[in-house]
């Protein structure tokens, strides 16, 4: 989702003078009279309330039960730290956070490669049918994941369309339940993040390339660059912004993926695609440890900002 | 159109096999539960095959069998509730913050944006024993207000940067003519506005459809879950007949594939520029 936050804290904002205009309304429109602006938060209120009420207050709350020892029922004991403390020291929580970084590879590293081999090869020349290409690249990134989820299961199983495909190609040796198997169940999830992800990828970058100016190619044609300094010197550095989004909203994917994994897997074989998200509602929600599942969250949210600052920054220097 | 300089890699021909190659991939997995869900009920399914006979049955048992009369009124009601209320209260907050200015305008909109970072595995724990103790699990009205708060972040960003792009002279002479605050926004703006609201409400309606984790927490009730959570615990029950569950999956999807398939550029031009703008 675009779970981006946006490049500039806030959206352009219009109102920037423009020369050469009568001084009255020049003044009116850059300062709304105190009245107006006042009015302003009748308009702004409402959409404060719910997204305070229910958004920010509930995560701040949970931010208080991560201190707490408390089973949703009997009253809650001051734990301090002890519940993040664990967070370190149980090997199933500390691995499923694990799991989620490497998730980041398949959800995000992967596609961000396909995406751009992709821009590579269809920028320009393609124009016919691109609409249907088009609706079908973007088609994974709208169904629900519970769906999609459940749909790979049959895709990976035993008797499934991969191991099919695998014996025609004449590789039936290695065939096998892969969301079962001990080794590869994460990489089999996450190449269902692949399949998912990539469209989207390629989509963004797409739509940046084509702002690209044509001339900076046949400036650098003059100056002998062959297709692939083309592409690693114009079109590269031109979709730079796009490539960040995409690094953002995959990641984030990644990391606080829940739907998939539980329709899926469920975090077997023997935890080996346990992922934060879904011990979190485990902890919560079946095990009553409110606590653990709250510090959980919140190492879940710390991590996912510290993930998109540091894709920010990387995207921000080399600029 | 004259051809871009920069794309040389490959002739038309082989853009083109690699284009139908992935299309194919992306395609395969539906081809399949659709194939799947085409089987004769409860047999034994091996890869991708054309069933003997089609059989349409499936359609029907799961469709009883998951409840899905109950799942789909549910998740019209959640998302037929969250759309209205989500683009409203976000078209008002992005009118108060780019138009009228209202004081402290930016720390609001970069309160509204930190938002889009917040995973909901942090808000939904405490939200859920928060809203329990107003009696509001288990209630469409919870789930409703909760996926509202959700979905603000992105569509006070995306009306704001709306009405940024729009030309002042439209506001200033409207009210030049004594036109009030809600006439400016009501008269002038909104109508102009449709391409941007249309793009907002496709894609809210998309995520509320397709929200599991909120669901699963907030409602116990069977009968009253959405499609999507009502497959995610399906699976569970039914698990080893394949055609079945293959059926259920297609009913779940088909319904957001057709309003994709209706307003698709609202889609591609909404997460596309969702994300790039700013």
């Amino acid at each position: 989702m675009p779970d981006d936050l946006a490049m500039s804290p806030s959206p352009p904002r219009a109102g920037a003078a423009r020369g050469g205009e009568e001084n009255a309304v020049r003044r009116t429109r850059r300062l709304p009279r105190g009245s107006r602006r006042a009015k302003g938060l009748l308009y702004v209120l409402p959409a404060l309330a719910v997204y305070v009420g229910f958004a920010i207050w509930p995560a701040l709350s949970t931010l208080r039960l991560s201190f707490l020892e408390w089973d949703g029922i009997l009253p809650p004991v001051w734990a301090a730290f002890e519940n993040y403390v664990e967070i370190f020291q149980d090997p199933a929580l500390y691995e499923a956070i694990l799991h989620s970084l490497i998730l980041i590879i398949f959800f995000s590293f992967v596609p961000v490669v396909i995406g751009l081999l992709m821009t590579a090869l269809l920028l320009g020349r393609v124009r016919t049918g691109m609409t249907f290409f088009r609706v079908v690249f973007f088609l994974p990134q709208v169904l629900p994941l519970v769906a999609v989820g459940v749909t790979w299961r049959w895709l990976y199983a035993e008797n499934g369309v991969i191991n099919q495909f695998l014996e025609v190609i004449g590789l039936g040796g290695i065939t096998r339940a892969w969301l079962g198997d001990y080794h590869l169940a994460l990489v089999a999830l996450g190449l269902i993040g692949t399949w998912t992800m990539s469209g989207l990828c390629m989509m963004l970058f797409l739509a940046g390339a084509q702002k690209i100016d044509t001339s900076l190619y046949e400036a650098a044609i003059i100056d002998g660059a062959g297709p692939f300094q083309q592409f690693r010197h114009v079109t590269l550095p031109g979709v730079r912004r796009e490539i960040t989004i995409a690094a953002v909203i995959t990641t984030i994917a990644a990391l606080a993926s829940f739907d998939l994994v539980f329709v899926t897997t469920n975090g077997g074989p023997a935890g080996q695609t346990n992922v934060p998200a879904l011990l979190v509602y485990r902890l919560a929600f079946n095990e009553g440890n409110i606590g653990s599942a709250s510090a959980l969250a919140v190492v879940l949210t710390v991590i996912v900002i510290g993930f998109v600052s540091a894709i920010r920054y990387f995207a921000r220097e080399d600029r | 159109m004259r051809p871009r300089a920069g794309s040389k890699i490959g002739g038309v021909s082989v853009r083109y096999a690699v284009l139908v190659i992935l299309a194919l991939m992306v395609l395969l997995p539906f081809v399949s539960i659709i194939l799947a869900a085409l089987h004769a009920p409860g047999s034994q399914i091996s890869g991708l095959s054309i069933p003997d006979q089609w059989s349409w049955q499936n359609f029907t048992l799961a469709w009883e069998q998951g409840n899905f009369t109950n799942l789909m009124r549910s998740s019209m009601i959640i998302a037929f509730g969250v759309v209205p209320l989500a683009v409203l209260l976000a078209t008002l907050a992005a009118y108060g913050l780019s138009i009228l200015k209202v004081w402290g305008n930016r720390v609001l909109s970069l309160g509204f944006v930190l938002g889009l970072t917040l995973p909901v595995e942090l808000v939904v724990v405490a939200l859920y024993f928060n809203l329990r103790e107003v009696g509001l699990t288990n209630s469409y009205i919870g789930i409703i207000l909760a996926e509202a708060a959700l979905f603000l972040p992105f569509g006070v960003y995306w009306m704001q940067a709306h009405f940024s792009s729009m030309p002042e002279e439209l506001v200033e002479a409207a009210r030049i003519d004594g036109a009030r605050d809600m006439m400016v926004l009501v008269r002038v703006l909104l109508p102009i506005s449709w391409p941007a609201i249309t793009t907002l409400s496709v894609l809210y309606f998309m995520w509320s459809w397709n929200q599991f984790l909120l669901v699963l927490v907030m409602m116990q009730d069977p009968d009253r879950r959405t499609a999507p959570a009502g497959l995610g615990l399906f699976v569970g029950q039914y698990s080893t007949d394949i055609p079945l569950l293959a059926a259920a999956s297609v009913i779940v999807i088909a319904p957001i594939v057709i309003v994709y398939l209706t307003f698709q550029r609202s889609f591609v031009n909404g997460i596309t520029q969702g994300a790039v703008k700013g």
